[in-house]
């Protein structure tokens, strides 16, 4: 592997491990009602900010309440990203091409896994409502974007990448980098 | 012919100049850009607060300067049925008294806690006139944290005034009476000889605000009006004005403004405190209450205590001062630097202005006029620093900026009059609307006053507003004092009739507010953190709700097996953690007020019904979209009858039989 490469997808692996410790999504909530503002966090492990406060609020639509022992992903998540990290470093540390490859591909397919589940995740709860909800608006869906700005009645949700997210997005920048660089080398030894 | 027409055309122009002569009205008082002054755009928040009295509401209420926006009116000495203060279990213990249950009081004065001589915004301090209470409010919350009534005290008016430090709050008492362990029964016309005044010293607790009395000063018979306490080279003491010091029980207006001067008490409470300290005091029996309300608990106590420490006044020596004061004297204020004590006679010509420092030499020297009742009296012209003469008729009370100016208000010629401390030279005169009583500066009682405002509070409104029946609303009148002269700004009407005000700075009090009560610190006997938990108790003829309100409904909403003859009492747990969301409650029927529950707060509210029937309960404020769906119902059956007990909410609500 060249230098570069070992050393950036060794900064990739260390950057994974910010995702463990600070919030990796945020969707930011505003109304009328609350022109103060309120803050929903995905960290790896649970949800912070104004969960209480969103719960009461999305019983007026029928939608679940967010709970953290509901979702599996918040306790294999951390696990995942440690895996990641110490891969990544571990790659680049014995300078071995297998398995930085399989670092690689690992990398992919998690991103790829985990944007799908949000999806379906933020699609779940948008739209599977309790059909006894006291307000009912014929063919109102509120599945929060899950990134960029989106109106769901007097609520306007802005959803974007926090710190851990953009750490993130950061080392699978760094990995992608690499990746073709070394596919590059590769082909010109050839 | 001619000549009779040259008559009448100078008769003409005779009246006409008469007519050019007239008065100016209040209109013609104001600038061009008053108005920009005081807007304050939707959204934007005023830079002042100002707590103002509220008179013989007996409550507080506050503003924003210079807006003049009525913020809040906060429930104090007067049962409130919109909030449930005073009416709800939980709450009616701070309107307890010695003489039991007082719905009612009469709120003249507030002092803001201090420390090192400014406002440090954590505390807001109210007396009550009519049955002698002080209160603290917090100024977290703006609710009314503790109540304690003064005994051998009676129209607390001179009252409560606080030191540099907030070590103490006075508490003057404006009616001489005999002391509770004295033969109470006596003649009135005996007032000379048996009845006697006392100076309250509360002790403040510098973390919690726990206030409790330190001692009393027991004084010859006169009236104690107001008093402030000295500041920079006069810190450790406190001046007094007092009145009727010609002792009169009877028509005080003709009887107790006779003699030419009556006093300023000059006190040395630091001197006074260290006796106290030293055992000097003795103990005294008195019944008084403490009321204390505790923000966890969401309840208040009552304690009825039975003893004060007294000193009497006239066993001291060096602690106090009769200073001479012509007459009458209502106002006795100091400069910022602490070396000036303007005197305020309300029948006086002349403004007095004393000179703390000569003061302090006549004391070494000895030089005094004799004695009153004991007290010696310091001679007049010896500590005077000199008089603002004509100043303006029926000067009240006297505050400052920080350039050596006083503010002195006039009630008979309605007028604000601007004058400098030192060279005691009249520098404006302002005409207000009408008769005001107190005025305020923002910051005017401490050492670095903030200027730029001064509010007149006036009790006269007359022609200002649009007329409401023979009862008319008092005022308040805003002025830029920034300038020269003074600016009138605005008016608006108040609450009651404000008597004192403080005006603080928003930024010493905006980042102390909380938004709501954190429902795991809940301690109230009867919370219930959760829906489940909620029931019904029935204990003989007493039955009790545990209740709980969350967006949007109430839990029990059907109550069942309620009978007459019972006593019901419905504790109600706002489940909400979420700002600005309170629930009310109400029974209809009820002999008795709403509540207002504040989220995470618990509340506890008697109803004893008076009919048998079914009997709605409803959240009476507006929480939510789906507010007028948050209500229940309760089955009352005969006395005796055996309809059982049973309540719920949705699918635990009782069914068919």
């Amino acid at each position: 592997m060249h230098s570069t490469t070992r050393i950036l997808v060794g900064i990739a692996g260390a950057v994974l491990f910010i995702a463990l410790f600070v919030p990796i999504w945020q969707i930011q909530l505003t109304a009328p009602q609350y022109p103060e503002g309120l803050e929903l966090f995905i960290h790896s492990d649970k949800l912070s900010g104004d969960v209480q406060i969103i719960n009461g609020l999305n019983h007026y639509i029928g939608m679940k309440e967010l709970h953290k022992d509901d979702f599996i992903e918040f306790t294999v998540l951390p696990y995942i990203i440690v895996a990641l990290g110490l891969i990544g470093l571990l790659a680049a540390a014995v300078n071995r091409k297998g398995l930085f490859f399989f670092w690689v591909i690992f990398f992919a397919l998690f991103g790829i896994v985990t944007i799908i589940r949000f999806y379906l995740w933020l699609y779940d709860y948008g739209h599977n409502l309790d059909p006894a909800a006291p307000i009912q608006v014929p063919g109102m869906s509120y599945q929060p974007p899950m990134i960029g700005y989106k109106q769901l009645l007097n609520f306007g949700a802005y959803s974007i990448p926090a710190t851990g997210g953009w750490a993130m997005i950061g080392a699978a920048v760094l990995a992608a980098i690499t990746f073709i660089k070394e596919v590059k080398f590769k082909k010109k030894k050839i | 012919m001619d000549r009779n027409l040259k008559k009448i055309a100078i008769a003409v122009l005779g009246l006409a100049f008469f007519a050019g002569c007239k008065p100016k009205t209040a209109s013609d008082a104001v600038s061009g850009n008053a108005a920009q002054k005081v807007y304050v755009a939707p959204g934007e928040h005023d830079e002042f607060y100002s707590f103002t009295s509220g008179g013989f509401s007996g409550q507080v209420s506050v503003y924003g300067i210079p807006s003049g926006r009525l913020l809040k009116v906060l429930p104090v000495f007067s049962q409130d049925p919109e909030t449930g203060y005073g009416y709800g279990e939980d709450t009616k213990p701070m309107l307890n008294t010695s003489h039991g249950f007082v719905p009612w009081g009469d709120q003249h004065h507030l002092a803001v806690s201090q420390t090192n001589g400014e406002y440090d915004g954590r505390w807001l301090f109210a007396n009550e006139n009519n049955t002698p209470r002080v209160a603290r409010l917090d100024l977290t919350t703006f609710t009314t944290a503790e109540i304690l009534e003064i005994p051998n005290s009676a129209g607390n008016h001179s009252s409560p005034f606080v030191t540099d430090n907030t070590e103490y709050v006075v508490a003057g008492t404006r009616f001489s009476v005999p002391f509770e362990d004295e033969n109470t029964d006596i003649p009135i016309s005996s007032y000379a000889e048996n009845f006697s005044g006392a100076i309250t010293f509360i002790k403040v607790d510098s973390e919690s605000g726990r206030m409790a009395i330190d001692f009393q000063l027991k004084t010859p018979p006169v009236n104690y009006d107001l008093s402030r306490t000295g500041k920079g080279v006069s810190s450790g003491w406190f001046f007094f004005s007092t009145y009727n010091t010609e002792k009169a029980h009877t028509l005080l207006e003709v009887n107790a403004s006779q003699r030419d001067k009556d006093f300023i008490l000059a006190v040395n409470w630091k001197k006074a405190a260290e006796l106290i300290k030293q055992g000097k005091g003795r103990k005294v029996k008195a019944k008084y209450a403490h009321n204390v309300y505790d923000h966890n608990a969401h309840s208040a106590t009552s304690t009825i205590l039975d003893e004060v420490n007294v000193l009497d006044i006239l066993d001291l020596e060096g602690v106090a001062y009769y200073i001479p004061c012509p007459k009458s004297p209502h106002g006795a204020d100091v400069d910022p630097t602490g070396e000036y004590i303007v005197g305020s006679g309300k029948l006086a010509s002349l403004i007095p202005v004393f000179s703390f420092s000569k003061m302090m030499k006549a004391i070494e020297e000895k030089k005094f006029d004799g004695d009153y009742d004991g007290i010696p009296v310091l001679n007049y012209e010896t500590v005077l620093h000199g008089e603002v003469e004509k100043p303006g008729l029926g000067p009240l009370h006297t505050e400052f900026d920080a350039n050596g100016n006083a503010y002195t208000s006039f009630f008979v010629s309605s007028e604000v009059v601007k004058w400098n401390v030192k060279s005691l030279q009249v520098i404006d005169r302002q005409p207000t609307y009408y008769s005001t009583g107190h005025l305020t500066v923002a910051g005017g009682n401490t050492k670095k006053p903030y200027g730029k405002y001064l509010v007149a509070w006036n009790k006269i409104t007359k022609d200002r507003y649009l007329p409401t029946g023979p009862e008319l609303a008092q005022s308040a009148q805003l002025f830029d004092i920034s300038g020269d002269k003074m600016e009138l700004l605005l008016d608006f009407p108040t609450i009651g009739e404000p008597h004192y005000a403080q005006i603080v700075p928003a930024s010493l009090i905006v980042d102390k507010q909380k938004r709501i009560y954190d429902i795991n610190a809940n301690t109230h006997k009867y919370v219930v953190k959760n829906e489940d938990d909620t029931r019904v108790v029935r204990n003989g003829n007493r039955v009790d709700v545990y209740m709980t309100t969350i967006r949007t409904h109430i839990a029990p909403d059907n109550i069942e097996g309620i009978r007459m003859g019972d006593e019901v009492y419905f504790h109600i747990t706002n489940l909400e953690q979420d700002w600005d969301l309170p629930h009310g409650f109400a029974v209809m029927g009820n002999n008795n007020s709403e509540l207002l529950i504040l989220p995470g707060e618990t509340r506890t509210l008697k109803w004893i019904p008076t009919k048998v029937g079914i009997i709605p309960m409803y959240c009476t404020d507006f929480c939510s979209a789906l507010h007028q769906e948050m209500q229940g119902y309760i089955r009352v059956s005969p006395a005796g009858s055996n309809t059982p007990l049973r309540y719920g909410t949705g699918d635990k609500a009782p069914k068919a039989e």
